[in-house]
């Protein structure tokens, strides 16, 4: 565990402004040259119940949570002290100390709001402290908040104090919020924050080290989301089409574009359902825009008809699946990848689809642009698939990736010539034709003259008229069917797009896929430091699937462990499914708590898989061998 | 925009331009009221103006949903009861087109219900063509949401117990800016009225009465009918909500009991469509979305300039 870190954690109530002070705050530690990186935990709750959001902030790169916390901001929960919600869900003030204890690191900080919370109602608090060496500091945060104003501006108050237990310049803070905020509700903020600044630099001697950790940035920063990522990514690609129905956690990549896309003269449609979100972007991929739909589990459920309508008709469709935990309506704050295979194969009969699984932001941006630029050349349907975990998690990254020109290009349609043409030769246009060499086929968009077809989600003949002639049938599965291939050549054209972390020539192997990426890679250097030899790849490219350089990793290695959020190892399956071999050397590791993965949990599993030193009975995870070979 | 060059092509239009080379009677059975649809709907293109190049036909799945096969347009055959956001999403892309949606009774008032509430609350500028043949013809007989109450059917052995929905209160209520019921078996009267639909700037809803005798011998009712608008037992205000309704609520109780009621029921002119009323707010551009995918000097805003929040 490495001590140049901070991981600060807010803990409080849903409702009570976390959210936007975390935000606030990490961009305060990005700003002044630290890596950060954000996760959220929240309930299916609007107001009041537990939430906490974790910042890691470091020199070093951070690539996912940490193992555990070093310092508790502990508000309180405001909602909880409503009558009606006592009521409904017990006495809920002291959670933020109860709930989040289990995980702050041994020497850490607590700092909690006497005004709200009350120590002594936590159990053995006062052991627990000194057993673990823990540095509490009480301060009255809602009191000085209402001095000032209102009781709200507590995480002010929370972060004046932070920073002046981390010796931590307050400017970057004032700064930020200067932009967010003016007028009398800046003045009574920038009081509150000084106020508690100063208050503890003067009220309390201080016990702890942890100090603000210092860095520097080689490139601009960005604090950026998952969400945020895609949503750029389909910016730039010419998206300007977005049709959606709320769920979360896809809400946010809805949310994003809507609040972008009118201004840059696109369209935002919220609709009735999941069945028209996805009908809809396909209408107007028809008419010939750049559209994308998408939702979470259930809503996605309800869009495998129209991504079958699009395989067929050969429209052009981009939509995103935003993973939390299942079945039906499950955990629907908590991040999963269970939905893998069912974005894989949804979908009645032999169809296709490409699949991407970005495994960060700046790959959520980058990933979001080829899944369009798949589509549109290919007329294919493409899937961005990530989780709750990306989706509202930030990430510092480098300005530079979004630096990329926009590619607005419609893809594989034709021009007035090519209509003038096909209208001399076969004396009409043949939207399907048979003979192409990857598959595609031109498509004309409605309004250009001499392009007129029938698109039907029956299977049709060369020009677009339902048929069931066997002939026909044969040729155009095998036409749809080819693209698959055309496209797993295009991909890996690109040498390394599923990139090999850690050693080449390492004894063992890690696989993982979407959002575990970054805390594979974290392990895959502790576990390197340690002395192990140990490698790993994060599969982006989950259909078509990279055949050839998973099989050279696994070649490799005398064993891998795949690490997935799924309860029944459905990455493992689809790897020994893709490949037809390597049961031999794969295990599962697997979590679904709801929670995502901590680097620890990782080195853990790894050393009870390869050493059978390490003890996992602490951890809700699972390790699983694979069958067959 | 040259890349839309059908689009507004002044010329003379033929209705046998809507023809393609297949015919009709390659599905649908002898004496089905769909081919009097089809009829009508050729026949209205001319007089709407619109040539077969810049009209967009979706349809749902069931006989009803062939139309589009036989009709020479730019279509779409989509899925079973989702004709209606392809077709809204279309217009919105490229309100240029002409766009036609259709389908079934099943289709439209069954599992695609919940879409024309709700194409018909925005009032997208459309038409929409629900073929009413009381029944499900291509899954052979089935009881439809327009069914009568007591039919008997291979699903509801001992008759069904469900009332029928009334499609055009529903139109009315849901918001449908131009509601009317015409029927196969009255060739000019459906042509007028699919004429004024195309031209109606809003949703408009066209019960359309079909016969299917292959599945439902049993329903006379589509003869005789009467035209509300040239009977004088029939006195309303059609700009009227309230008489509209009331006249609807009659043609409805009256189908069932052998009277057929057909003509316009509700119009209004007033009313924005979707589309107006989102530009006006700022929701959506003025010059039509697709054809900026064909303008070499458009230029794109990134997701660049969108950074300074995040720094
Ligand atoms: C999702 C789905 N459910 C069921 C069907 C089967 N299906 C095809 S057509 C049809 C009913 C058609 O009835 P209607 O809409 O009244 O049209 P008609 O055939 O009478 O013109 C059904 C149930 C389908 N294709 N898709
Ligand atoms: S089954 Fe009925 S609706 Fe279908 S084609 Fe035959 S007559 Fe027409």
């Amino acid at each position: 565990m490495t001590d140049d870190e901070l991981i600060w954690r807010i803990a409080g109530g849903s409702g009570d402004g976390i959210d936007s002070t975390s935000q606030n705050f990490a961009k305060a530690l990005m700003r002044s040259g630290l890596n950060v990186f954000t996760h959220r935990h929240y309930p299916s709750r609007i107001r009041g119940g537990h939430t906490y959001v974790e910042i890691r902030a470091s020199d070093h790169e951070v690539k996912s949570r940490g193992d555990g916390y070093n310092f508790l901001l502990a508000l309180g929960d405001s909602f909880a002290r409503n009558p009606q919600e006592e009521a409904y869900y017990g006495n809920e003030e002291i959670k933020p100390l109860t709930e989040n204890l289990d995980e702050l690191r041994e020497g850490g900080v607590i700092v909690y709001d006497s005004g709200l919370l009350d120590t002594e109602e936590v159990e053995n608090f006062d052991e627990r402290v000194e057993e673990n060496n823990w540095n509490v500091y009480d301060l009255d945060l809602r009191g000085l908040a209402k001095e000032h104003g209102r009781e709200i501006m507590r995480n002010t108050a929370g972060v004046g104090a932070t920073a002046a237990l981390l010796g931590m310049e307050l400017d970057k803070i004032e700064e930020l919020m200067q932009n967010a905020m003016s007028g009398d509700i800046l003045e009574a903020n920038l009081d509150v924050l000084e106020d508690a600044y100063e208050s503890v630099q003067s009220d309390y001697e201080f016990t702890h080290d942890l100090q603000i950790p210092t860095g520097e940035h080689e490139e601009d920063q960005v604090l950026i989301s998952g969400s945020h990522g895609i949503a750029y990514g389909a910016i730039d690609e010419g998206c300007r089409f977005i049709s959606g129905y709320p769920m979360t956690p896809w809400t946010d990549v809805f949310t994003i574009m809507t609040q972008n896309l009118p201004d840059m003269g696109g369209i935002s449609e919220q609709v009735e359902d999941e069945i028209a979100a996805a009908s809809l972007a396909i209408g107007a991929s028809h008419a010939g825009a750049k559209a994308m739909s998408g939702s979470s589990g259930g809503g996605f459920a309800l869009m495998s008809e129209p991504l079958g309508l699009a395989e067929i008709t050969e429209t052009p469709l981009v939509l995103v699946e935003s993973m939390r935990a299942g079945p039906s309506t499950g955990m629907p704050t908590k991040p999963e990848q269970g939905d893998l295979e069912h974005v894989l194969y949804t979908s009645q009969g032999d169809s296709n689809r490409v699949v991407f699984a970005p495994g960060d932001a700046a790959e959520c941006y980058e990933q979001t642009r080829k899944a369009f630029e798949i589509a549109y050349n290919y007329q294919i349907p493409a899937i961005v698939l990530y989780d709750q975990k990306l989706s509202g998690g930030h990430q510092s990254t480098d300005e530079s990736v979004f630096d990329e020109e926009p590619n607005p290009d419609l893809g594989s349609i034709v021009t007035e010539d090519d209509l003038e043409e096909a209208a001399k030769e076969a004396g009409r246009f043949k939207r399907y034709m048979y003979d192409s060499d990857d598959g595609v086929s031109k498509r004309s968009i409605p309004g250009q003259k001499g392009g007129n077809f029938l698109a039907s989600g029956n299977e049709h003949n060369e020009v677009g008229h339902i048929s069931e002639d066997p002939d026909n049938r044969v040729i155009q599965m095998d036409r749809r069917m080819a693209k698959l291939d055309s496209i797993r050549e295009e991909l890996n054209e690109n040498t390394d797009h599923q990139p090999v972390y850690g050693p080449e020539d390492a004894q063992y192997g890690i696989l993982s896929f979407g959002s575990t990426k970054g805390v594979v890679e974290e392990t895959v250097d502790r576990l390197n430091d340690d002395g192990h030899s140990v490698k790993a790849m994060n599969v982006s490219d989950l259909m078509p699937f990279p055949k050839g350089e998973v099989t050279d990793f696994l070649e490799d290695v005398d064993e891998a462990l795949v690490v997935e959020m799924t309860a029944t190892a459905q990455f493992r399956r689809h790897i020994q499914g893709q490949l037809g071999r390597f049961g031999e050397k794969l295990y599962s590791l697997l979590k679904y708590d709801g929670n995502p993965f901590e680097p620890e949990e990782v080195v853990s599993g790894f050393e009870s898989r390869i050493e059978g030193s390490a003890d996992l009975g602490e951890y809700n995870v699972r390790i699983e061998s694979a069958t067959g070979d | 925009m040259s890349a839309f060059n059908a689009i507004g092509e002044e010329r003379e239009i033929d209705r046998d331009e809507f023809t393609p080379e297949i015919e009709p009677q390659a599905t649908w059975c002898p004496g089905c009221g769909d081919f009097g649809v089809l009829k009508a709907l050729k026949q209205a293109m001319p007089e709407v103006g619109r040539n077969p190049e810049e009209t967009l036909l979706v349809t749902g799945i069931g006989c009803s949903g062939k139309l589009s096969s036989y009709f020479r347009s730019y279509g779409f055959h989509s899925i079973h009861g989702r004709s209606l956001p392809v077709a809204r999403a279309a217009k919105l892309a490229n309100p240029g087109l002409e766009v036609v949606a259709a389908g079934g009774d099943g289709d439209g008032y069954g599992i695609g219900g919940n879409h024309f509430m709700h194409t018909a609350r925005e009032n997208h500028d459309m038409t929409y063509i629900v073929f009413d043949n009381e029944i499900f013809g291509l899954t052979k007989g089935q009881t439809s949401p327009t069914s009568p109450k007591g039919h008997k059917s291979k699903t509801q052995p001992h008759g069904s117990a469900k009332s029928p929905i009334r499609p055009l209160s529903l139109g009315l209520t849901s918001g449908a800016t131009y509601v009317a019921r015409t029927a196969a078996v009255n060739p000019n009267q459906a042509k007028e009225i699919l004429t004024e639909a195309m031209e109606h700037d809003g949703f408009a809803h066209i019960d359309f009465l079909t016969q299917c005798p292959t599945w439902n011998k049993d329903a006379k009712q589509y003869v005789p009918y009467i035209d509300v608008q040239d009977s004088d037992d029939y006195d309303f205000d059609i700009h009227n909500r309230g008489e509209a309704a009331e006249m609807m609520r009659e043609a409805e109780d009256a189908l069932y009991e052998g009277e057929v009621l057909t003509g316009r029921f509700y119009v209004d002119d007033e009313r924005p469509s979707y589309q107006q009323e989102k530009q006006q707010t700022g929701d959506m551009p003025e010059e039509p979305l697709a054809e900026r995918y064909f303008d070499d000097d458009y230029e794109w805003e990134r997701s660049y300039d969108l950074l300074d929040r995040h720094k």
